[in-house]
């Protein structure tokens, strides 16, 4: 492990990229910053700028439109970089398979390193899930 | 003074779902505005006419997160509208209660989220705590937090179970007190008032010329709401009003949401009251959906949600036509942004409580000369758009 990770897993900031979703993950995870649940006691912070964050993460089908921007968006991201898809919309596409704006799933654009399945999934999962990633950091 | 364009999106930190805005402004004054959408297009027309009459519930569920039960409503009616079948008085009161919780959600997330956009985070954190009791009785009544899938064409899926009630009253009842006191000390705080009152003006006629629907229309005066207009599900079998102010500005708007929250929680207290009276059967039976056309319409917490869908008495509609209450309500800020200053323009643009992901439809406007486009017409529009950018970037 290097000294980059080890800072890493301390606390990540956290990008929320939307790419054709149908909102209800998008609200799960605000709702992940709210009193209830409150993450940011794990250090988990939303951040504005891809440029501040250590995680890209990704909720939608990735429409045709999107793609171009998903993909600069994780070039201007620093390293480490780690992708999480929250949902089932950026795995297979859930209800939207086989759409003609779909151009996902995500994998075949950018390597992730999370999938957190769901339609969507609970804030629990999703606070499971990154925990996760976490002890995969150590 | 100089003209300036401001871009806003598609990714920006005030934005939960993605959509560009050209700001055009002379100092801090906005004085245009431009709105590119496109970014949550799913294609969910198209992938309707390939599922069954069942499976186009759960996909128009899907169009939308916070109103997903407003599109299988809408629907649903309009399926029924299009066999003729009347649904049982039960499965009325519970499509009527699913309907008026989604209500109290979603219009407390608005809430929540146009704390936010003032810069007013405690408001946010505030309203969104007494938001998850709604989303427990949620999962307690249907089974998921969000996206409950309760509807099917004929009914609903699941009957709901009677046990939970007195909780669902206790939780109602506690958030109808917390409620009243977040209620007096937003309309109390100076702050919010001299950044709310007179700010965002919509007059009744430009609701009249936009076609504007729903609380952005009611907040103006205008009494329009299809729960009354044109009464579906149970809607004229429980006492309610339709909730209105007069000024159109963005407190209007703040305020007429909080009253209609008020009036939904009476609402599925009396269709809970109902639902302990009326027994029966929650779903009426359609064997086969004839050729025709149906359309149906429901009062989403955005404004009038319509569906209309064209049977060939296959298995699956040919057409299936969605109108979200966004798409109408958007081109409002044409009206009420220019001439405001650029630090209101967020607040300005949330005000109408926009849902991208329901707008998100394909049309076709015909030029005058014809009605349809075909293939070839727009494989020479492409053409005829690379030819101009090439051209302006010399390539």
């Amino acid at each position: 492990m290097g000294w980059r990770e080890k800072i890493l897993k301390r606390s990540l900031w956290v990008y929320h990229l939307a790419t054709g979703p149908c909102n209800n993950c998008d609200i799960e995870i605000l709702d992940l910053l709210t009193p209830r649940h409150d993450v940011e006691r794990f250090g988990i912070k939303l951040v504005g700028s891809v440029r501040h964050a250590d995680v890209l993460l990704v909720t939608g089908i990735v429409n045709r439109k999107c793609v171009p921007r998903v993909l600069r968006i994780y070039e201007q991201m620093p390293a480490p970089k780690l992708v999480i898809a929250v949902g089932a919309c950026p795995m297979g596409g859930c209800v939207f398979k086989g759409s003609y704006n779909q151009a996902g799933p995500l994998d075949k654009i950018i390597p992730v390193d999370l999938y957190i399945p769901g339609c969507p999934p609970k804030p629990e999962a999703i606070i499971a899930g990154i925990a996760k990633l976490l002890e995969k950091l150590k | 003074m100089a003209k300036a364009v401001i871009p806003i999106g598609p990714y920006h930190p005030l934005q939960e779902e993605p959509e560009h805005f050209l700001l055009t402004v002379e100092g801090e004054k906005v004085v245009d505005v431009e709105v590119h959408i496109g970014y949550n297009h799913r294609g969910i027309e198209k992938l309707a006419e390939h599922k069954s009459w069942q499976q186009v519930t759960f996909l128009v569920a899907r169009i939308c997160g916070i109103c997903s039960t407003s599109h299988p409503i809408a629907y649903c009616n309009a399926v029924e509208n299009l066999c003729r079948v009347e649904i049982p008085e039960r499965a009325k009161y519970i499509r009527t209660l699913v309907g008026e919780l989604e209500r109290i959600h979603s219009h407390l997330l608005w809430l929540g989220l146009a704390g936010h956009f003032l810069g007013y985070n405690t408001v946010w954190m505030w309203v969104w705590k007494w938001r998850e009791p709604v989303l427990d009785i949620f999962e307690a009544l249907t089974g998921n937090r969000n996206h409950y899938d309760m509807l099917l064409p004929g009914g609903v899926r699941r009957d709901l179970n009677e046990e939970y009630f007195p909780w669902v009253r206790k939780e109602l009842g506690e958030l109808k007190k917390n409620l009243e006191m977040l209620s007096k000390a937003i309309l109390d705080d100076p702050v919010i008032i001299s950044r709310l009152k007179g700010i965002g003006v919509l007059t009744p006629e430009d609701v009249k010329n936009y076609g504007a629907v729903g609380p952005t229309a009611r907040a103006s005066g205008v009494k329009i709401d299809v729960r009354k207009d044109d009464p579906y599900a149970a809607y004229d079998l429980i006492q309610w009003e339709v909730a209105t102010c007069e000024n159109g500005d963005l407190l209007d708007k703040v305020v007429v949401r909080i009253l209609e929250i008020f009036e939904s929680i009476k609402m599925v207290e009396e269709c809970m009251d109902a639902l302990e009276k009326v027994k029966g059967e929650v779903m009426a039976t359609i064997k086969e959906v004839p050729p025709g056309e149906g359309i149906g319409r429901h009062e989403a917490p955005r404004g009038e949600t319509f569906h209309y869908v064209r049977s060939d008495g296959g298995s699956s509609p040919i057409r299936h036509k969605v109108r979200a209450p966004t798409y109408v309500n958007l081109p409002t800020c044409k009206a009420t942004l220019p001439g405001s200053q650029l630090a209101d323009a967020i607040i300005i643009l949330a005000s109408i409580d926009p849902c991208y992901c329901c707008t998100e439809r394909v049309a076709v406007v015909s030029d005058k000369k014809k009605e349809y486009l075909t293939q070839e017409d727009l494989i020479k529009l492409s053409w005829e758009k690379t030819e101009k950018l090439r051209r302006k970037y010399g390539k």
